[in-house]
């Protein structure tokens, strides 16, 4: 038996920093051998000005929940439903508070948005860059795809955008198999927020690099926010690189959010028991040589998925209920919330007035 | 007398013809100092791998082969496995160069050494089901007389990775995650029973609960088959997990070498240094608190 998830719809949606309200969205696909459920009723808020961790093993929706905000979803695959609610600064044409809801809007309207409002950064983007076309030519072609601009202004832009991740000039004359994979990733990066969006979505942007790589993106992108106030939404598989980035985070499990909170008590109080498997399985250095257990079992296929809660077939704490009834998202204290039987919690998103403020929710840079 | 090794690389080197990219791009306080750099952009020849001697000894063992992107690991595991002739030194199994094997020896080796790959997408036609992966195996190297006992082995492997076998077997490559491929090349591995598993990256594209599974199951086949392994990873963390030996690539060059633990603790070259601050250490209270810069990483 499936009960409906009821967050509390009565609630004004919008809290003071509110960027993106996702509210049970679900992306299907029609497959020969049946409809593959694949983002199955995700519940969300992400505020402004915060980095926002998406975690999560592989499979379980992470990228189609991001191209369903921007999308991007193609046939067979469609929304099913939900409603996400952007509230994005000075879009012409529009009341400043009113929202866009971003599984509703035309692909014109959509157009418009991308770039502009919401960058994105898709898994592999820094192999996608076009072979045979030198970077300055690839960037001001975005840049005007978007906007009108001189050339000049373009370019300008161009080089400022280079210089903000650390890349030289001359990179902008080059050829993408002239550039190392971090540099690739690091340009795409930069013209991907050069019209400075509300929302920068990023999906797993360092796991192909090293750790050297690795390490210098995640100080660029800490430094950029900083510096622009940009709203980061950031997937990843990798929990160690969510530890170092995020403020919150958001775990998702075949194809809903199970647990979502600030990034310390994820890692510290982690509640869920899939969250749990996720923290033990994180490999440190140094310390005793302790054999860490994973999580056993398969990831359930998004075609079938299991009944009740989706984690049971592979959760040491499963109960009789857990097999029959899918436990809902719910607050269990304040800017947390747990979707698991062995929790009480609150059928709503968040109380407006107890909202933490995002300054105390932000972790050291 | 020390047993000879089983497989080894003796002062080995691989030179390509190659345009030299810059690894980082220079800071912008580096731009005066730009044409430096485009003249690292000339074509010319590099050394991949630059006078590499690297053992796997008989008995077995796990050596974790870290280094930066670029640092010559996959060209070296490449070489290892007879993927790749060395420009110069030699590669022997067994203490015979590899690639002066009689063709009875060859297929002693080819059994005996078996790669795992970042993504073993490629090696898997896309229109055939996960059985066909062992069914070819059992074929090729005469594993089985008849299909039962080829089920069997099947089975018997698949568990030994924590799969399913009813889960798997009737699957397409595409129908399943990067997680489960990869369990499922260790499976045929486990059918194999080979001496030496090379395995480049084969957990940076997996998360973490499955890498884990993964690397418990490389140190099972070590522990009841005697498996060894040569595991290529950037990534310190996993290494350490995994114990053993430490080796660590530099431009092509060996800069340190030794028992895991010791390396670690006692990093004698600061190149090893930035490989191991660059590991996120997982801990949101732990962040980094200086800041790597582009010229510090340009140091190597
Ligand atoms: N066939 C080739 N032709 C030219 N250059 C090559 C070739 N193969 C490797 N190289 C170069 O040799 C160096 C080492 O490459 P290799 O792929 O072995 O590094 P790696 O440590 O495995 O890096 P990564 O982690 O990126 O895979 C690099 O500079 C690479 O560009
Ligand atoms: N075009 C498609 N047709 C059918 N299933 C798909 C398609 N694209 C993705 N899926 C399935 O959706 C699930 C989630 O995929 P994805 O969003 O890419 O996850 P992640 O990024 O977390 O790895 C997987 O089970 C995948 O097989
Ligand atoms: S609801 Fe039940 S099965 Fe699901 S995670 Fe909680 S305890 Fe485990
Ligand atoms: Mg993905
Ligand atoms: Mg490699």
């Amino acid at each position: 038996m499936q009960v409906p998830v009821d967050l509390g719809l009565q609630a004004k949606p919008k809290g003071p920093d509110t960027l993106i309200d996702v509210r049970d969205m679900r992306i299907y696909y029609a497959t020969t051998a049946g409809e593959a459920k694949v983002v199955d009723g995700v519940d969300l808020r992400i505020y402004r000005d915060e980095i926002f961790g998406v975690a999560g093993e592989s499979g379980c929706g992470k990228s189609t929940f991001v191209e369903g905000l921007l999308r991007l979803i193609k046939l067979p695959g469609y929304i099913k439903s939900g409603t996400a609610q952007f509230f994005p600064k000075n879009v012409e044409g529009k009341e400043p508070d009113e929202p866009i809801d971003l599984l509703k809007i035309s692909q014109q309207d959509m157009r418009k948005l991308r770039w502009k409002h919401i960058a994105y950064v898709p898994q592999g983007a820094m192999n996608a860059l076009n072979p045979v076309m030198r970077i300055d030519d690839q960037i001001v072609d975005a840049i005007h795809a978007h906007v009108n601009m001189s050339r000049k202004d373009a370019i300008e832009l161009m080089l400022k955008q280079l210089n903000m991740v650390g890349l030289p000039p001359y990179v902008a004359n080059q050829y993408p198999h002239e550039l190392s994979g971090g540099m690739k990733q690091r340009v795409t990066i930069a013209s991907s927020i050069s019209l400075s969006p509300d929302v920068l979505m990023a999906d797993e942007p360092t796991t192909a690099l090293d750790v050297n790589i690795q390490r210098i993106i995640l100080q660029e992108l800490k430094e950029i926010r900083e510096r622009l106030g940009l709203t980061i939404v950031y997937v990843s598989h990798d929990m160690a690189v969510h530890a170092e980035l995020a403020d919150r985070m958001g775990i998702m499990y075949a194809g809903s959010v199970v647990e979502v909170g600030t990034t310390i008590d994820i890692f510290k109080r982690p509640l869920h028991p899939y969250t749990q498997g996720l923290i033990k399985s994180i490999p440190k250095i140094g310390g005793p040589r302790e054999r860490l257990v994973g999580i056993p079992g398969l990831a359930p296929s998004p075609l079938a998925w299991p009944s009740g809660c989706k984690f049971h077939p592979r959760c040491s704490k499963a109960m009789d209920i857990c097999r029959q009834v899918a436990p809902r998202l719910g607050v269990v204290e304040e800017g947390r919330q747990v979707a698991c039987h062995l929790y009480e919690t609150q059928p709503k998103v968040e109380s407006e007035n107890s909202e933490r403020t995002l300054s105390e929710i932000k972790l050291h840079v | 007398m020390l047993l000879p090794a089983l497989l080894e690389a003796d002062n080995v080197t691989k030179s390509f013809m190659a345009r030299r990219r810059p690894r980082v791009g220079v800071g912008q306080a580096d731009t005066q100092r730009a044409g430096r750099v485009q003249n690292n952009l000339r074509d010319g020849m590099i050394n991949a791998v630059d006078g590499v001697s690297l053992a796997i000894p008989a008995e077995p063992t796990l050596i974790s082969l870290v280094g930066e992107s670029g640092s010559g690991k996959t060209t070296l595991s490449r070489m290892l496995l007879g993927l790749e002739k060395p420009t110069t030194g030699t590669i022997r199994y067994r203490g015979k160069d590899i690639f002066k094997l009689s063709k009875e020896e060859w297929k002693v080796y080819r059994r005996e050494v078996q790669a795992v790959f970042q993504d073993p997408y490629a090696i898997y036609n896309p229109f055939y089901h996960v059985e066909h992966v062992f069914k070819m195996a059992i074929k090729h190297f005469k594993l089985a007389d008849n299909a039962e006992k080829a089920r069997a082995l099947m089975e018997e492997a698949l568990r030994a990775v924590d799969l399913r076998p009813q889960d798997v077997l009737g699957r397409y490559p595409h129908q399943l995650s990067g997680g489960e491929r990869q369990r499922i090349m260790l499976a045929r591995i486990y059918m194999l029973k080979p001496r030496v598993i090379i395995a480049d990256e084969p957990v940076s594209m997996i998360d973490a609960a499955v890498r884990t599974l993964f690397m418990n199951i490389l140190l099972d086949f070590r522990d009841q088959y005697g498996i060894s392994c040569l595991f290529i990873t950037h990534n310190l963390s996993t290494a350490y997990y995994l114990g053993g030996q430490l080796v660590v690539l530099c431009q092509g060059k060996i800069v340190e070498q030794g028992d895991m633990d010791e390396v670690i603790n006692n990093p004698r070259h600061n190149y090893t240094r930035q490989l191991l601050n660059a590991v996120p250490s997982g801990d949101p209270e732990k962040r980094w608190t200086t800041k790597l810069t582009l010229e510090e990483l340009n140091a190597y």
